[in-house]
This record gives structure tokens, sequence and C-alpha cells, in this order.
């Protein structure tokens, strides 16, 4: 880059010296290169195609509450379309939802301004990013109307059951649903070389490593982890391509492939992937949790290094998806052992959190409320996954109703709580207004109480003997019991419970942006740059060359001594 | 690249942080992580086609034609040479005189992909075929993604030849594109190994 002052390297037009300038319609909404809308255009998307998860998840569990039943909204479920329903839900909750709101959308939003960037490095790219990652949306949506219906193979899509037409029964639908994985890994590529690079290259004059809100260095290393995940996966996804349509046999064990191939390269790519969701999300507490309890944050560099730790770890404890199948046990034990090692900077991490709290005014606004359910749930989650590291152990829990609580108590927090509690506390940046309090704290309590509901009763069913991915369990006599089912029916309805209560959610968003109260630059008197900016900035870029902020300080200064205010901006000398 | 905006002055703040200043160039960084992703990508590919043929006695499997070892051992050195080309044109680049050897290294690069496209025919004639066995599967799976990926190069090394003959080439672009050209070319002797040996 020839002239370092400035953020845009592959941004040609003269735009710039008129700063604010306006844009037109197609500029801002349809084709924006700026950061800020590239944002929210992954945001909606993220959102919309959550609602379409969450329905097919009302969907399923109704058939499993009420096997046979006519739904409501939907009809009756045929196993086959219970199984593609299923799939659908999976992939579209981690890939489509979690991956574009927690890491792109914010990513894209929090990561110039809060290191003080009028926009990320290469203004394009991430445009196109955006329009892959649209694409990609598109092609899973194309996947559930062609003929044979879509994708049912699971979101671990495990051969032979996905290779071949004959057994998945999708022979169209399962090779969509492959390339459109395989478009939206190349968007957040994309994204994830622009994080970096504009992290690394961009900073605001005087802000030094450690002067980096944790956010975004957590998006930067989810970023990398991600990166350095996702081409097995690639491989693995290419091959199983091949195998669908070119009829290869790199995963089919009668013609010399190796099934056990692909669960290698999906979970060497899948292990990290859940570090990589959880990263953006355990740093966007990181930054409410210090505002609300009016505190420093407890042991920045620690947290900072924990989150490197956890990353490096994470590349060694794949084979634990799989210690029932086949794997050698003396490999299964340092896969266990692995296992358990991680989980130690992951409690770290939480206890830093907790001692941050201690000793502060905390406020117990709708954000904070978000951010410390987030941690109270996660801990369910992660403690959980200890039992199921123990190989010993998991021969009895893997593949049943106790993995599935498990990994709904680590990616519900991280999807759903992470994003209310971003959403919620960077909304008046986002629009320029607050929401509303009081809907804010009725929609968090019966979010979070009925997915307590969901999920806890899925634990028992789950240590009964549920096994999952199963069509109708009152075709097993010793499942079938009304002992069993009635905490399924409890499961479904907790699940209707919550998906009721995102309507105030849904309402309170969009109501807001336009009849919120109008909101200061500064609401929640933090530190951070990006509550320097005018709310809702009105164009390309984020600061005038005049008020382009200088770094003096580290991200976290509240209660600061010898200040008339309780906190000491990054900015402000 | 086009001309700077106005300097701001930072010593009107007190006291004046350092001004932003990029350890190593924003395309030089990107090329790198991409290139970072690619490694990977190939080290899935390769460790799958090692994992299947240890699970065979013997590789490659009966009845399957043989590579063309040593053919290709001349083709590795052409692109071997053509890295060396780009080495020079890079060192030459600031006195002006990097358009010859860029040139060579792409004709290298060239002469390499159809060198490839004439052993595909004789070995397709010989039955190797991606669903004649996994052998021939990978075979073509891995040298055709690298196939791919040297047509790639080629085109990034035709784009750099039209910026340095518009006078619009700067250092770090060229400094980017070269990064690619030498992951290409340095990957193959590794595939070579793993996949011809
Ligand atoms: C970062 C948050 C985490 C997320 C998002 C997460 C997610 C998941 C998912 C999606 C699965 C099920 C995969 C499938 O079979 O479909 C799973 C299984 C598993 N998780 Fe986690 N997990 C997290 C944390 C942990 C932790 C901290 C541990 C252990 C200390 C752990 C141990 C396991 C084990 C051993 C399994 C395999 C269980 C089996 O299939 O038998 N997880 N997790
Ligand atoms: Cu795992």
């Amino acid at each position: 880059m020839s002239h370092p002052e400035h953020a845009h390297a592959d941004h040609g037009h003269a735009a710039h010296g008129d700063h604010h300038h306006e844009m037109s319609f197609s500029e801002k909404y349809l084709f924006p290169t700026d950061h800020k809308y590239i944002a929210k255009q992954y945001m909606l998307t993220g959102m919309i195609m959550a609602v379409a998860a969450g329905f097919f998840a009302y969907a399923f569990r109704m058939q499993l509450a009420f096997p046979g039943m006519s739904v409501p909204f939907f009809g009756v479920v045929s196993p086959t379309e219970y199984n593609s329903l299923v799939t659908q839900h999976g992939s579209i909750m981690v890939f489509w939802v979690a991956m574009p709101v927690l890491i792109a959308a914010f990513g894209n939003f929090l990561i110039p301004l809060m290191i003080g960037a009028d926009d990320m490095v290469f203004p394009r790219l991430n445009r196109l990013s955006y329009q892959l990652f649209l694409l990609s949306a598109i092609l899973v949506v194309v996947g559930w109307f062609v003929p044979g219906g879509g994708f049912g193979g699971a979101w671990t899509s495990y051969p032979p059951l996905s290779a071949k037409a004959e057994y998945s029964l999708t022979p169209a639908g399962s090779s969509i649903w492959l390339a459109a994985v395989a478009v939206e890994f190349a968007a957040f590529l994309l994204g994830g070389i622009n994080f970096v690079v504009t992290a690394m290259n961009a900073r605001a004059p005087g802000m030094k490593w450690h002067d980096v809100p944790i956010v975004v260095w957590f998006i930067c290393i989810a970023s990398i982890l991600f990166m350095a995940s996702v081409g097995p996966l690639i491989a693995g996804a290419i091959m199983l391509l091949f195998d669908q349509q070119l009829g290869t046999h790199f995963f089919d064990p009668v013609a010399g492939g190796d099934p056990i191939l692909w669960q290698h390269l999906f979970w060497f790519f899948g292990h990290p992937e859940v570090y990589v969701v959880l990263l953006p999300a355990i740093g966007i507490c990181a930054e409410i949790i210090p505002v609300f309890a009016r505190k420093k944050l407890f042991g920045y560099r620690a947290i900072l290094y924990t989150g490197i730790a956890t990353g490096v770890l994470s590349f060694f404890v794949w084979a634990h998806h799989q210690f029932v199948a086949g794997i050698d046990p003396r490999m299964a034990n340092v896969f266990t052992i692995t296992t358990v090692l991680i989980s130690i900077p992951i409690a770290e991490m939480v206890f830093l959190y907790i001692a941050t709290l201690y000793g502060g005014s905390i406020k117990f606004s709708v954000p904070m409320l978000w951010a410390l359910s987030f941690i109270f749930c996660f801990l369910i989650g992660g403690v959980t996954g200890i039992f199921l590291g123990a190989s010993g152990a998991d021969i009895y829990l893997h593949d049943t109703y106790f993995v599935v609580a498990h990994f709904h108590y680590t990616f519900y927090p991280i999807a759903i709580i992470g994003t209310f509690a971003g959403v919620t506390h960077w909304f008046p940046k986002l629009f320029g207004r607050y929401m509303d309090e009081k809907l804010g704290q009725i929609h968090f309590w019966g979010t979070v109480l009925s997915f307590n509901l969901i999920f806890i009763p899925l634990f028992f069913t789950g240590l009964a003997g549920d096994h999952r991915r199963i069509y109708n369990y009152n075709n097993f006599a010793e499942l079938g019991t009304p002992d069993l089912q009635w905490l399924r029916i409890l499961a479904t309805v907790a699940l209707v419970i919550m998906l009721i209560f995102q309507v105030l959610f849904v309402y309170n968003f969009i109501n807001s942006i336009f009849k919120g109260k109008l909101a200061p630059t500064n609401p929640w008197k933090a530190t951070t740059l990006e509550w320097t900016t005018p709310s809702a900035q009105p164009g390309h870029g984020n600061w005038t060359p005049e008020t382009m902020p200088s770094v003096y300080r580290g991200p976290y200064e509240y209660s600061a001594p010898g200040r008339d205010d309780d906190f000491h901006p990054q900015n402000v000398p | 690249m086009t001309d700077a905006p106005p300097e701001r002055d930072f010593r009107l703040v007190h006291p004046a942080p350092r001004a932003r200043r990029p350890v190593v160039p924003s395309e030089v960084i990107a090329m790198l992580v991409f290139v970072f992703t690619e490694v990977m990508f190939f080290g899935g590919l390769v460790s799958a086609h090692t994992i299947t043929r240890s699970n065979w006695p013997m590789w490659p499997p009966p009845g399957q034609p043989r590579l063309p070892i040593e053919a290709t051992a001349v083709n590795t050195a052409v692109l071997l040479a053509s890295a060396g080309l780009l080495w020079l044109a890079g060192r030459r680049h600031v006195e002006g005189r990097a358009r010859a050897p860029l040139l060579g290294a792409m004709a290298a690069g060239g002469f390499f992909v159809v060198a490839q496209g004439y052993e595909w025919v004789g070995l397709v004639r010989e039955g190797l075929t991606m669903q004649s066995s996994t052998h021939g599967a990978f075979f073509y799976l891995i040298v055709g993604t690298h196939a791919l990926h040297v047509l790639a190069g080629l085109g990034v090394l035709v784009a750099l030849r039209a910026r340095l003959a518009a006078g619009r080439l700067s250092v770090d672009e060229f400094t980017a594109g070269r990064i690619f050209w030498y992951f290409v070319v340095v990957l193959w002797p590794v595939l070579y190994w793993r996949v011809y040996l």
C-alpha cells in the first residue's frame, strides 16, 4: 500500500475528499462497499435464514412429540422430509446463521469502527464476499425445491449415505447442498483475509497490539482458525461431489475407498469450527461485561492468550467425534486427553469474566443480561462436553440426545444469545436509536427460560437411550414409553414458546429502527472507538479527517481514578 | 498508486501517537494468508491420498498403469526454472528490466501445463481414469487441481505483465503476485513425490 494513512487499497475513485458523500440507493443498499452496510446485509440475510431454520426445528420437533400428526402450517412430516428438515436445520444454523452473523456481520461492523479505520482495506473484495455468500444462501434454498427434495444426510454428511443417490434419495439435493457450502466457504475466505489485513494494517495511530479490543482479536483469530481448517474440508467436499456426480470411489469401501476418511476431513474442520463461532460470541461478551459492570476487563492478556491457546488446541481434538467409528483405542486415549485439556482454557476464560464482575457496579441492562446468560448456559455446554470427551462414557452417549443437548448448550448461547447480546448492545450504533428496554427484558427472560426447558429434558431422554435422527420413537418398545414421551412433548412445547417470543424481538427490532428513542453518540458511556463516531453514520467513511481518533490507552478503562467521568475513552489523551 | 491524501498533523495532539504504518504491505499479507489456506487445502488432498494408499498392499493397485516418472521429472525441472526466472524478474523490476524474465517464466509455466495435458491423453489411452480405481481418481484430482492452479497462476502473470507494460505495476502487487506463483511451483515437487513416486 503506497499511502498507509488511508485504508483503501483497492479503491481507486476520489470520492473520499468530500468525506460523507451522498451515496445512491444501489451504492448504499444493493451493492455497497461500505463495511457498515455489508455488515447489515450479512445480519439481515442471517436472520432470515434463522427464521427458516427455526421453522424446520418446529416441524420436526412436532413430529417427535406427536408422531404422525399433521403439523400446523406444515402438514404430515414424512420420514424423508424428517431427515431433510433435521439436516437443513443444522447446516443452516451453523453455516448460514452463526457464521454470517457472528463473524461476517459483527466482524464487518466492529473491526473498522473499533480500530479507528474508515473501512476495510479491500472494500471491493468485501462486497464480493457478501455476493458470494448470498449466492450460497440462494443455492441452499433452491436445493429444497429440486426433485427428491433437500439433502437429508445430516449436517455432517457422512458417506456412503451422502455419496450415493440410492441411499440418500436426494440425487440433486445433496450436490446442491455441497456446492452451496463450498461457495459459502469461498465467501468467508475473502472476508477473513480482509479482517486480518485490516486489523494488522489499518489501526488508528497509537493503537498497539494490546490496545485492540478483545472482540476484534477474537474475530481475527476465528478467521484464521477457519482458514486453517477449511482447506481439508473443501478437499473432502470435492471428493464427495465427485463420488456423487462422476462415479469415483473415494469414500466407497467396496471399490477401495475409505468412508472414515471423510469423517477425519470433516471433523478436522468441524471441531475448530465450533471455536470459530465461539470466539466472536465470547468476545462480544468481553465488550459488554466491562461496560455494564463499570470495571476494567479482568486479565486482558490472559483472555487474549487463552483465546489463542484454545484455537491451537482445537486442531488436536477432532477424533473425539469418532470414538465409535472403529479408531484405535490408543488413539482414542490421546484424543480424550486433548479434549479434556481444551476445557481448561475455556474454564479459565469463564473465571476471568466472573472476576470482572466481582466488585463492579453491575447494571442489568438487556445486553448485560444476554452476556451473563451466555456464560451460564455455555458453562453447561462445556461441562457436558467433558463427559463426552471421555471415550469410555462416549461409547454409551455417542449419537444420543445427550450429544444433541450438549451442543445446543454451546451453539445456542453462541449463535442466538451471543447475537442478541451484540445486537442489543450495538443497536444504537447500528441504527442511531435505542431498543425498547422493557420489551427487551421480556424477550430475554422468555427466550432464555424456554431455551433451558427445551434442552434439559433432552439430556435425560439421551441418557435413557434416545438415539438422535430417529423418526418415531413409538416404533421402539423400550423408548416409546409415556415417561419418555412427556419429556419429548415438554421440549417441543418449550420450543414453540421460545419461537413465539421471537416475534417480540422482531417487532422491537423493526419498531426501534424507525421509532426508537434517539441515541447519543456514546449511550453506554463506553471507552472503545466505535462510540466516537456519530450514531448511524451517514455515509462511506466513519470519521472526518478532523475527528479521526488517535489511541492513548487500552480499551477497558472504567472506574478510572482521577477523572470526573468514571471512564477514560481510548482516544482521549 | 493515486496521490496520497493530505497528511494529518498529529503534532497538534499531545503526546503524539505514531501514525499508522503497515509492517507488511496489505497485498502481501492478503496473499500470504490465502496461500496458507491453499497449503491446508493441498495438505488435505495429500493426506487423503496417503491414507487411502496405505490401505492397499501395493500401489498403484494391480492392473493400473504406471505413471510417467521420468518425463515428469523433466517437466518438474522446467517448472522450477520458471520460478527462477520470476525471481530474476522481481530483482530487475526496479531497474525496469523485468519484462524478458517475466515472459520466460510464463513460457516455462505454459510448457508445463501443455506437457501435462499430453501426458494425460496418454494415460487415459492406457486406461487410467477417475473411475478405474482410487489410484486414478486421486491422480487426476490432485494433479488436475494443481494444473488449475498453474493456469490461475499464469493468469496472474499475464495480469502482472499487462500492468508492467502500462507502467502501473507497484512493487507490492508484484510481490503478492510472485508469491502465488512461487507457491504453485514449490508445491509441485511435493505432489510429484507423493503421487508419482
Ligand atoms: C465451543 C463450544 C462447543 C460447541 C459449539 C460444540 C459443538 C458440538 C457439536 C455440534 C457436536 C456434535 C456433532 C455431531 O455429532 O453432530 C459436539 C459433540 C461433542 N463435543 Fe462439543 N462443542 C463445544 C464444546 C465442547 C467442549 C468444551 C468439549 C469437551 C471438553 C466438547 C466435547 C464434545 C465431544 C466429545 C463431542 C462428541 C460427542 C459424540 O458425538 O459422541 N465440546 N460438540
Ligand atoms: Cu468437537
